[in-house]
């Protein structure tokens, strides 16, 4: 046996580097995936399970797919077997209908312009290294009226029924709009039902039970029908601003909840250290209070909006066409029956990019804001 | 011609020269008959206080006696429910204007610093002259900067409080409460929190706070402290002012049976 490593005086240890088999990929896959016999043997299930189920899956919506086709019957005739690969090209023949709905064709320019604008005045809400990012908020607290004018029409622009709104275009205007309106709200909310003031107190706490106590669906069924009934008679609410006052109303109580969370878990000490340099109940809570509050609330938060964001496909219900109601709508047609499978993986993938893209992003705001507390 | 330059100085003078110099007749706060109720619990009882202006008061006691209740009511962190302070020539009531009125010529430290951890040091400094006093931002960051350098932190300024050891996040607190120009500074056990190396920076910076001429009322276990600055201790117990005198009087002639236990414990553990 020889005696490789060798002796230092006391306090003369240099600082070596780890051995190979403990760090990097090697050390991570011995640590993760090796460590043990039971662990070996779920890691070889665990291959053996992806190159069952990868390749196979893969074949079938990529490599086999076919993406030009007249109908099914032709679709499925170019595939080695029937329906033994994805139908694309029924996604690709109705890929306009999917993102504008039944948006007059001659106006869609509006539809892309307010998308580009959308994005404009996203990025600086979102991102806080820009240049100018004051002007861009700016911009952005104008941007609902600048895109609800481009969209519905009106006052120069020929006026578009909103009827005819659908598809990803509806999604992202129910969700953009539930989104941006309910926080706010929701803050108002939580700061409400922790008031002193009892009658503040008792008008938040039941409007936050009653909407959590009622499914979104019935919530957007009253829309439809009933809530003509308790306006004053001759108002005519349009269904698509309905829906929205419905779908925002019931995140902000949700999001109340989450907020009044984060609220609970401050350190009274804060609000003491706040109300003792003299700053006002409303000073204290913007700049003190609030920011801390947020900024624990974002996982749940978050969290509220993806959901959110998810049922705005509930509008189906009620004759609204979501790309969900686009999708089945589709399918009723003769020539292209049968081709399930595609459009709800074409809508759920849809989904899957938008609802990642939030978390992806929560993550970073997390993590920006981490100042070591 | 006098036989000695000492002659007719008290000895507490010669040897503490700033002491008896800087306290005014004015009254800066005044308790009269104060009481205070936490639901059924009578935690203040009939406390009568007169603080001069630049007066340095340090209380003690046992826990639970009332202490940090006590210069809690003063910025009105607590609220009394029987008889009167006024503080700085405001009687404190429901009245909100009074009451943020007062609070920004109050500074307090707290025992667990409260700093806000989602701001810079500079920006904790310089919230409070920004909105509460309107200043511009550039004027407000420059008094920051002073008080930091005076607390001897200014390289810290750009630290978050997380990254800060304690006794530097003490002094931070004590910079914070100072960039108001409070007219009163009250300390609530501002050493406890902290390493005993931590403890002396902090304490030099009281001291030199004392020096200068602040009103200062401070709750703390620190005798050393005590001797060196302070006008009075104060003794409370059970939510009563047991006894006060001028420290030295204090710690080696105590009059009361409790004060006398209470410094025995205290002083030779």
């Amino acid at each position: 046996m020889t005696d490789a490593t060798p002796t230092y005086e006391v306090g003369q240890h240099p600082d070596l580097p780890p051995p190979r088999s403990e760090v990097g990929v090697l050390g991570w896959m011995k640590h993760n995936l090796f460590s043990s016999p039971f662990n070996v043997v779920m890691t070889l299930l665990g291959i053996w399970f992806l190159w069952w189920l990868i390749p196979p899956l893969f074949d079938w919506i990529v490599l086999d797919a076919v993406w030009t086709a007249d109908s099914r019957k032709e679709c499925w005739e170019k595939m080695e077997v029937p329906e033994g690969a994805a139908c694309w090209a029924f996604i690709k023949g109705r890929f306009q209908l999917f993102v504008y709905g039944f948006y007059p064709h001659a106006l869609r320019w509006r539809v892309n312009l307010s998308f580009v604008l959308l994005i404009m005045a996203i990025v600086p809400v979102l991102y806080d290294n820009m240049p100018g990012r004051k002007y861009g908020l700016w911009y952005a607290m104008a941007f609902p009226f600048i895109a609800g004018w481009l969209l519905v029409g009106g006052f120069g622009l020929t006026p578009v029924d909103t009827d005819q709104f659908g598809g990803i275009m509806l999604t992202f205007v129910i969700g953009v709009t539930g989104i941006s309106f309910s926080l706010p709200i929701g803050v108002l909310l939580a700061l409400g039902r922790r008031s002193k003031m009892p009658v503040l107190r008792i008008l938040c706490v039941m409007f936050i039970e009653f909407i959590r106590g009622v499914p979104l669906i019935a919530l957007l069924f009253i829309a439809s029908s009933m809530l003509n009934f308790f306006l004053p008679p001759g108002t005519v609410f349009d269904l698509l601003i309905r829906v929205l006052i419905m779908v925002t109303l019931f995140a902000s109580a949700y999001i109340a909840e989450v907020v009044r969370g984060g609220l609970q878990a401050i350190p009274r000490g804060q609000h003491e250290a706040a109300d003792a340099l003299g700053l006002t109940f409303m000073k204290a809570q913007a700049l003190i209070i609030l920011p801390q509050a947020l900024k624990i609330s974002i996982p749940g938060i978050v969290n509220t909006f993806i959901g959110l964001y998810k049922d705005t496909t509930l509008v189906l219900i009620i004759g609204m066409l979501d790309p969900l109601g686009i999708g089945r709508a589709s399918l009723a047609d003769a020539v292209w029956a049968g081709l399930a499978r595609e459009v709800y993986l074409f809508v759920a993938l849809f989904f899957f990019i938008c609802c990642f893209s939030m978390s992806r992003y929560s993550l970073y705001l997390e993590r920006k804001l981490h100042t070591g507390h | 011609m006098p036989t000695s330059m000492t002659e007719g100085i008290a000895e507490d003078e010669i040897r503490h020269p700033t002491k008896k110099l800087t306290v005014s007749e004015e009254v800066a706060i005044e308790m009269v008959a104060v009481h205070k109720w936490y639901g059924e619990f009578h935690v203040l009882k009939d406390i009568n206080l007169t603080v001069h202006k630049g007066e340095r008061i340090v209380i003690c006691g046992p826990s639970g006696s009332g202490k940090s209740t006590l210069i809690r009511c003063i910025n009105r962190l607590e609220e009394h429910q029987k008889g009167r302070i006024v503080v700085d020539g405001v009687e404190l009531t429901g009245d909100l204007k009074n009451i943020e009125r007062v609070r920004s010529e109050v500074g307090i430290v707290f025992q667990s610093f409260n700093l806000f951890p989602h701001l810079t040091v500079l920006e904790n400094c310089s919230l409070a002259p920004i909105w509460v006093r309107r200043m511009r931002r550039a004027d407000a960051e420059e008094i920051a900067m002073k008080y930091l350098e005076r607390v001897r932190i200014p390289e810290q300024a750009l630290k978050y409080p997380g990254q800060l050891s304690g006794g530097q996040q003490q002094r931070v607190a004590i910079a914070r409460s100072l960039c108001m120009s409070p007219r009163i500074m009250l300390f609530d056990e501002p050493t406890s929190a902290l390493d005993p190396e931590m403890i002396k920076e902090v304490l030099d910076v009281m001291v030199e706070l004392a020096e200068s001429g602040m009103t200062m009322l401070c709750v703390t276990h620190e005798m050393g402290f005590a001797t060196a600055v302070a006008n009075r201790v104060i003794f409370m117990d059970f939510g009563e002012i047991i006894e006060q005198n001028e420290p030295h009087e204090f710690f080696n002639h105590p009059q009361h049976d409790r004060t006398k236990l209470f410094l025995s414990q205290i002083l030779h553990h």
